[in-house]
Parts: structure tokens; sequence; C-alpha cells
């Protein structure tokens, strides 16, 4: 029962595993309840309409109708937006069903209410609209421009928000440096593609005013509070569950237009009501990634020793913000410098409304936009300063620190040692091999050429200082909690904010709290996703589950072993000072023998027989951690690729992933992510965009258009997470690894692509490196030559 | 509606559906198998993978009433007694699974695949997880997973 082994860094099969490999997970769509009804959206065939009627009688005809609800027929607020970046943004009202126009695919203008799916999905197509088509622009520079059609009349403009990090150092060395380079780079839409859709029940208690709202979400805590604004649900009387969720990736950090409508019908009707996404309202209706366009200016010296870095960016919001949209690029803001050390630094961005899905959070938000442009920026550097691309990195990196040091962007990363990162996946690439092979093939002018590919990166995790969010204008904190109950027979209760979708937080943290009070993990219980449960908690996102919430069952824990000491003293007849804590236990100094473990001091504090005065029963403590600075991941990505000069086609070779994240908890987790995170950014370099028609129809609308890669695609993947520079931000060490290889891959391999081609002429080549799009550079390069 | 009769993980079942409904519709809402996961319209992920009559098939692309007469095998019946299969317990030691909804699917498709292939490469592997996606693992641990259990172990490439 009593452990004296260490867990932390061991690592520990999942706990979570038995019910999902068996098929006994409850995700949101095995959940059903008596008397409930479904839940189908009306999204009518337009992309950019002004609504002249919409017709519901036929629809209300229909067999198992319960009702047919327009936006007058509920009384719902308008859907949260909790980031007002800047004081003169301009907020496009948004509301769960648009009255006056619709503005994207995914746009609602009514919901039907059925006795089963299928009845709710048949009225839903017999509900008419008929409505004024409008031109619909899903280009960003085109909605930027002058006299573009507005997608929110009311606001004047298309381009709502502009936001300028103050910069730093002398802005003039984008004129003088003796290199200059100057790049434009698109990154396209994603659409995140989680494989269990969205979806939601919402039940409750007419006469009570009580309700509760099972989602697939990552932030049910989020999603309390901000629904309770919507609905007019008493916050008290609102309890909402994250049951098993199949996946998230940012698409389920946000709050919805069907949660809040499930919520208002079973509030308005007194039934259950449940609705479960379709994959084609998957791809209209839950937020898209990316989509933005970079100019870049990189001022350096002759040997590429960079100057100064800039950025003007121009991104996609969609035709409404969501949750956080403005906020991603802004997320961005701060890690344009990467792990570099230049003394100018100026980065800036225009959020612009288009005729699309709304923009958001996806895995990474905005931290793999800039890592994007900053390292194939680093590539062109080095073209132009005749280097290779490893040297330049290598000269330009921070030197090591391992306290808070301030960076150009102006903020202070916790610690870094970057230079080992590097020679590490050089190593593991067999970097000078590889470059002989490439000129072998370059000198026998092969059909097939290598390329290699290198990014090292720095990001941001543990969101957030909750003073630092608030200057950001962020409208909540960026805390966590954790609540520790010790039980009289041994085992010990985590409940934590932090609400996982396959992340293994029963396991991590069950290892943290088996090392901390010197208990088995076996006998840890780790209770999360039930805001009646768990009431302190900030969810899950940006790689902070660990960073924040994981350091706040640090600190309950102390608080337990605080109270804990005070009855081993007493029970053992010495001061508190005469006690360590060693080998999981509290020992009197010189008689380690004469001990009390946790779960015996449990027990004496339940059956509280003998306690000392002023203590309490019981053996519990809660923690509330509000991190003092942001962590900072950093690593050395590298891959070859083998390209195709006659059709295009790319193949990776060989791709490693050298992560610092800080401590490590469980190496088999980490290493997981970072397989799912890299796969990620392959899908993103090169397979994955949202492409429209000239009429702003969606054409990659579908899992057969959109193509996400399955195990033939994605390659066998190289990590190394041995490297452990502690954060100085937590006393657990630790940092984050979520979204580091999503953050670091899409570079990697396109400058893998690019360099496979530079003996061509090739300079450039867009996400993805599709097949065509690498045919077409080699011609136009080709063309160039001539 | 239309007469069904069919034998799911064993036991024999007769019902009346309607024409249209699919056989994972069936499974999970009027047999309570909720263990088979629905992820997309367009048969490409691979999350509702059965047996049918011992062949792994996507059951969001039957209908039900195809599977009159028929033996379907769903991941319930795959362990026994809440002893894991061998295959389910290399996805357990091998980090095979994050969020756990395409598993089911990986785990029906690939014991149909080792049936016929017992020891295959780690590129059979791949080829034969092409029509079940995974959004988590990036398939690396899942690819090892099915290697291990087949006795087989990753770089035996084809």
């Amino acid at each position: 029962m009593v452990s004296t082994e260490r867990f932390i860094g061991q690592p520990v099969l999942r706990k979570e595993d038995p019910d999902l490999l068996t098929g006994q997970a409850r995700y949101i769509d095995d959940w059903t309840m008596p008397g409930m009804v479904w839940m189908a959206m009306v999204r009518p065939p337009y992309v950019h309409a002004t609504i002249e009627a919409v017709d519901t009688t036929a629809a209300a005809a229909m067999p198992g109708v319960v009702g047919v609800f327009t936006a007058d027929d509920l009384d719902l607020g308008a859907l949260p937006f909790v980031w007002p970046i800047t004081e003169d943004i301009k907020v496009p009202v948004h509301y769960a069903l648009t009255k006056d126009k619709i503005r994207f695919a995914g746009d609602a203008v009514a919901v039907v209410v059925a006795a089963s799916r299928e009845q709710a999905i048949d009225a839903a197509e017999a509900v008419s609209v008929r409505a004024t088509v409008l031109p619909a622009i899903t280009d960003i520079e085109e909605a930027a421009a002058d006299g573009a059609t507005l997608i929110h009349e009311d606001l004047g403009t298309n381009v709502t928000v502009h936001w300028v990090h103050g910069g730093a150092g002398d802005q003039g060395v984008f004129d003088t440096a003796p290199v200059i380079v100057t790049e434009r780079y698109i990154q396209p839409r994603l659409i995140p593609n989680a494989i269990e859709p969205r979806g939601c029940l919402a039940y409750g208690v007419q006469s009570m005013g009580e309700y509760t709202l099972v989602s697939s979400t990552q932030i049910p805590h989020i999603v309390k509070v901000t629904l309770s604004g919507v609905t007019g649900i008493a916050e008290q009387k609102l309890r909402v569950i994250a049951p098993d969720v199949g996946g998230g990736f940012g698409s389920k950090l946000n709050v919805y237009a069907e949660e809040a409508l499930a919520l208002g019908l079973a509030k308005k009707l007194g039934v259950p009501v449940k609705w479960i996404e379709g994959r084609g309202e998957n791809y209209v209706g839950t937020i898209h990634g990316r989509g933005v366009l970079h100019d870049v200016t990189l001022a350096a010296d002759k040997d590429g020793k960079l100057i100064g870095m800039k950025f003007v960016e121009l991104a996609d919001m969609g035709a409404y913000y969501q949750l956080l949209t403005p906020g991603i690029p802004e997320l961005g803001g701060w890690v344009y410098m990467g792990p570099y050390d230049p003394q100018t630094y100026w980065y800036e961005f225009r959020g612009v409304l288009t005729n699309t899905t709304p923009t958001d959070a996806y895995r990474g938000a905005g931290r793999p936009e800039a890592t994007y442009v900053v390292e194939r920026a680093m590539d062109a550097l080095a073209r132009k300063v005749g280097k290779d691309p490893a040297e330049v990195r290598r000269i330009n990196l921070h030197p090591p620190f391992d306290e808070a040091t301030p960076f150009i962007c102006g903020l202070s990363v916790d610690s870094g040692n970057f230079e080992p990162l590097l020679d590490k996946a050089l190593e593991l690439v067999d970097y000078d091999a590889m470059r002989a092979e490439q000129r072998t093939r370059r000198d026998r002018g092969d059909v097939k050429q290598l390329g290699i590919g290198i990014t090292t990166y720095i990001e941001m995790c543990g969101l957030a200082p909750s003073n630092i969010l608030g200057a950001l204008r962020y409208a909540a904190g960026g805390w966590d909690g954790a609540t520790i109950e010790c039980l009289p027979l041994g085992e010990v209760i985590l409940k934590t904010g932090t609400s996982p979708h396959g992340q293994g937080h029963e396991t991590s943290w069950a290892q943290i709290v088996a090392d901390g009070l010197g208990v088995d993990p076996d006998k840890v219980t780790v209770l999360h996703g039930d805001t009646m449960i768990t009431p302190l908690g900030m969810d899950t996102y940006g790689s902070r589950s660990l960073s924040v919430g994981g350091v706040a069952i640090h600190y309950a824990m102390e608080k337990v072993k605080e109270k804990a000491r005070t009855i081993a003293a007493h029970e053992l007849e010495v001061s508190e000072d005469d006690l360590d804590w060693s080998d999981g236990s509290f020992r009197v100094k010189g008689a380690p023998d004469k001990a009390r473990t946790i779960p015996e001091i449990a027990l004496s504090a339940w059956h509280a027989h003998a306690l000392p005065d002023g203590v309490e029963p019981s053996l519990h403590a809660t923690a509330v951690y509000d991190p003092k600075n942001f962590t900072w991941p950093s690593g050395a990505h590298a891959c070859v690729v083998e390209v195709d000069t006659e059709t295009g086609h790319t193949d990776i070779l060989r791709y490693v992933a050298v992560d610092d994240c800080g401590t490590v908890i469980n190496p088999m987790i980490v290493e997981g992510q970072v397989h799912g995170g890299v796969a990620q950014g392959v899908a993103e370099a090169l397979y994955e965009e949202a492409i429209y028609d000239d009429l702003g129809n969606l054409m990659t609308s579908s899992m057969t258009q959109y193509l996400i890669p399955s195990a033939m695609e994605i390659p066998h993947m190289i990590t190394d997470n041995s490297q452990e520079t502690p954060s100085s931000t937590n006393p657990l060490g630790v940092k984050g690894i979520g979204e580091a290889g999503t953050i670091a891959s899409p570079p990697t391999v396109i400058n893998a692509v690019v360099d496979a081609l530079s003996h061509l002429g090739v300079t450039d080549v867009g996400k993805p490196a599709s097949p065509e799009r690498v045919w077409r550079a080699i011609r136009e390069a080709k063309g160039a030559l001539a | 509606m239309t007469h069904v009769s069919l034998t799911v993980n064993g036991a024999h079942h007769q019902a009346d559906v309607e024409p249209r409904t699919l056989l994972v519709y069936f499974l999970r809402e009027q047999l309570g198998l909720t263990g088979t996961n629905v992820g997309c319209d367009t048969s490409s992920c691979g999350s509702c993978t059965v047996h049918l009559d011992g062949e792994s098939v996507k059951s969001c692309t039957l209908l039900a009433v195809q599977a009159d007469g028929r033996e379907v095998t769903t991941i319930e019946a795959v362990a026994t007694d809440g002893e894991l299969s061998p295959l389910q317990e290399s996805f357990h030691r091998h980090h095979g699974l994050q969020c756990g909804y395409c598993t089911p699917g990986m785990i029906m498709a690939a014991s149909s695949f080792l049936k016929e292939n017992p020891s295959p490469t780690e590129e059979e592997v791949r080829e034969a997880l092409e029509g079940n996606l995974c959004r988590c693992t990036g398939y690396q641990n899942i690819v090892e997973s099915i290697l291990d259990a087949a006795g087989q172990t990753s770089g035996a490439r084809a």
C-alpha cells in the first residue's frame, strides 16, 4: 500500500485504457435518457445571404417533430467571446441562431426538435429559407481591400482588429543591415478533425431551475460560466460534464451555438435534448485553424547573425469571433524571436472577417504559425549568406540559462539550453551523411532528390499568469485547482481542474501524487471534467494542464503534508521539527523506524480519536495555483525527404524530434504526445488544406476530400526527450509537451522539401507541399532559370 | 419496417428495423452496444469497424438488413470476462491509444488482419490500417502494438 518507489519519470501504463479498449467508454453519443428528444440544426445552403423568410410549417408537420425554433422563439444572449485584445477592436454580434444574414456555411437559422435523430435531420431539411445571395469572400486580402463586400455592415469594415506588439530595439536596422531577407508565406486553413465529432445532451428540472449539460468539450468550467450568462441559468444551478471526449486539438476549446441551444431548449421544453454533430456539419460548424499570411523581414550581418526580426501578419478570423479568435495570432506574437537573440523585434497583425467558419485555437494556436515563418525565413537567410542552415541556427541560438531571462519579445523565458538539442537532432538524423548523399544525388542528377530540413524552436505554455492575461485583456484567469482527499483505508482521491481528452492525466497525475504522498499510483483515483465534482478548474488547452493543474497538485500535497506532519508529530510525541519526510513517511530524526505514513495519518485524521488540539478531522486539502510565469519548452526537429522531381511526390525518409519539455512525468505519454503532434504537423505540411471555390463553397467538405493522413503516410518517428531543463517557473520543473510536435514539424518538412529542390532554383513551396505544388514549383524555377 | 434476424456477439437477435437503418446504429441504439463509434458520414475513418462473419467491415457502410442471417462481432466481445485479449493488452502496453475513440475500430481491423496475415511486416500493418484514421497517436504505437501482438518487432520493413 505504501510505496517508497519513485514514479515520476517512469513509463507507467495508463489507468485510462481498459474501458477505452473494451468499448465500455462513455462518449457523448453513448448517453441517453428517458424522454430524450433530438435536436438538428438548420443550416441553409448559403455562404453569404440576406434572409428574407424562414418557413418552418412543412418541417413542423413532419413525423415526430416536437417543434421548430428560430432565434425569436428562444431567449438566448449572444455567444461568448472572451478576448477583446485591443481597446478599439470591433466585435461582430454572434447569436446561436442568425436572424438577418447568413455569413458562413455553418450559420444556422433554426433548430428542429424531434423524437429521433433521423426525424430531426429529415425535418431540418424541410425548413425552407428564402434569401438574397450576396457575394462571398473567402480570401483575406480580398476581404481586407477597400470597398470589399462587408460581412458585418454595422462594423463598417472587415478589418476588425489591429494588434501591434510594441516592438523592441532600433527599427532602422530593417533598412540598414548588411543582409536583408524579405519573404511572404501563406498558411492555409486547417480543419481540426477530432475523430469524435462534437455533441451534447442537456437536461434538468424546470421547476428547480437546475440544468446539466454533458458536452464533448475540453473546457467544462469555461462552458459553465459563459453559458450561464447566455442562457440565464443561475451559475450555481448549472452543471457541466465532459464525459469521455474523443480528441479535441483545440476544436473543443470553445463554447458553441449548439451547446447554448440544447440548454435553452431543455429549459424551454422540460425534456432532455441531445445533439450529435455529423462530420459534414463538423467541417463547417466547428472552428478551423491557421489561415494566415505573413510578410517577414530579417536583418542580419554578412555571416547570418540576426540583428532584427519583423513580422506583419494578416489573419483570417472567419465570419464571427468564437471564444478566443483574435487572441490566437496574438498568442503567437510572443514567440517570433524563436530560440534566437536578435536586438530588434516587431510583430503586428490585422484580423480580417471573411465568409468562412470562424478560426480559433488549433493545436499550437499561434505558435505553429509563428514558428513556421521564423524557420522558413531562417533557411532563406542561410541560402542568402551561403551557409549551412544548421550553422546559421547555431550562431544565433540564445546562450543557455536556468533562471527566468528576458527575451526580446518582452517576456521572460523560464530556462533553456538550445544548442545541445540541435546537436542531438543532427546526430540522430545523421546529418553529415545525409548531406553527402544529397551531394551525390545532385551530382548524378537523380530523379529522386534528397532534402534535409531543420527547425529549432521555443514555445510558450502554461497559460497563464492571471495578471498577464488581465493585461492582455483576456476575460478570465489562468490558474487551476487541485483537491486531495486521503481516505481512511489508504486510498487517495485527486480532483483536478484539468479536463483530459486523451492526454492521460489520470495516470500522470497519479504518478505525481504517488511520489508526493508515498503511495502507489494504483491507490490514486483522479476525478475530472465535472464542474460539480471539481468546481475549481480552468480546463485543458495550450499545453497548460501539467504546468498549471499539475503544479496545483504539488501545492495541495504540501498542504496535506503540513497537516499530516502535525498529526504525526503528535502521535510520535516529538516536535514537528524533529520529523524528516523520507521514503514516503514522516520519520523521527535519528530514529527512522519511528514513522508514520500518509495512509496511517489519514486513518487517524478520519477516526479523529486523538488529534492534536486545534486540528480538524479528515486529511484533505485544496490548492489553487496561479503561475508566476509561462513555461517555455524548446527543441530541434530534423527531417530527410526524398522528392520525385518528375511527379512532385514527397516521401519522408527520416523524422527526428528532440524536445526539452522540462521534467518528464511519464516518458511513454510524452512520446505519444510528440508522435501525435508531429503527425498533425506532417499532415499540415504535406496533405491538409481547406479549399473554397469562387462562390465560397468549401470544396474539402468531408474526409474524402480533406486528406487526413493514414498510417501509410505518417513516417516512423525518432523521438528524444532526454534533455530535461527544469522550468524555473514551478517547483516540479515541468513545461508542457502537447503542442511541440505540431509547432516544430511543418517548417521542418517544408524546409526539407525546398532544400531538396534548392539546386534547381526553388526557394518556396507552399503548404501543403502536394505533388502538384512541388511539380509547379520545379516548373516555375526551371522557367525562371531558362 | 423490415424484420432482421442475426447473431451479435454470440447472441441471437430478432428485430424490426427501418430499411434505411445502418448496421452501426442498429448495434448502438437498438442493441445498446455503444463500443462501436461513428466518426464520419463517408466511410472514411473506420471508427465503426466490426466483424461480419469474421471479416472486418465498416458498419456505417452496411444496412442492418444486410446483416440479416449473418454473424456480427463487436468490440464488446473481444475481451473475455474482463480479461483483455492479447491484442488489446498490446495496445495497452505500447500506448497504442490516447483519446480511445478510434480504438475499437483499430482493434477490430487489426484482429481481422492478423487472422489473414499472422506475421506481418511494419509496411503490411500500415497498409492494413489505411482505412482507419487516428488523430492522436501518429499511428506509431498502434503499429507497434499490432506488430508485438503478432510476435514481430518494428523495423521489420518489407
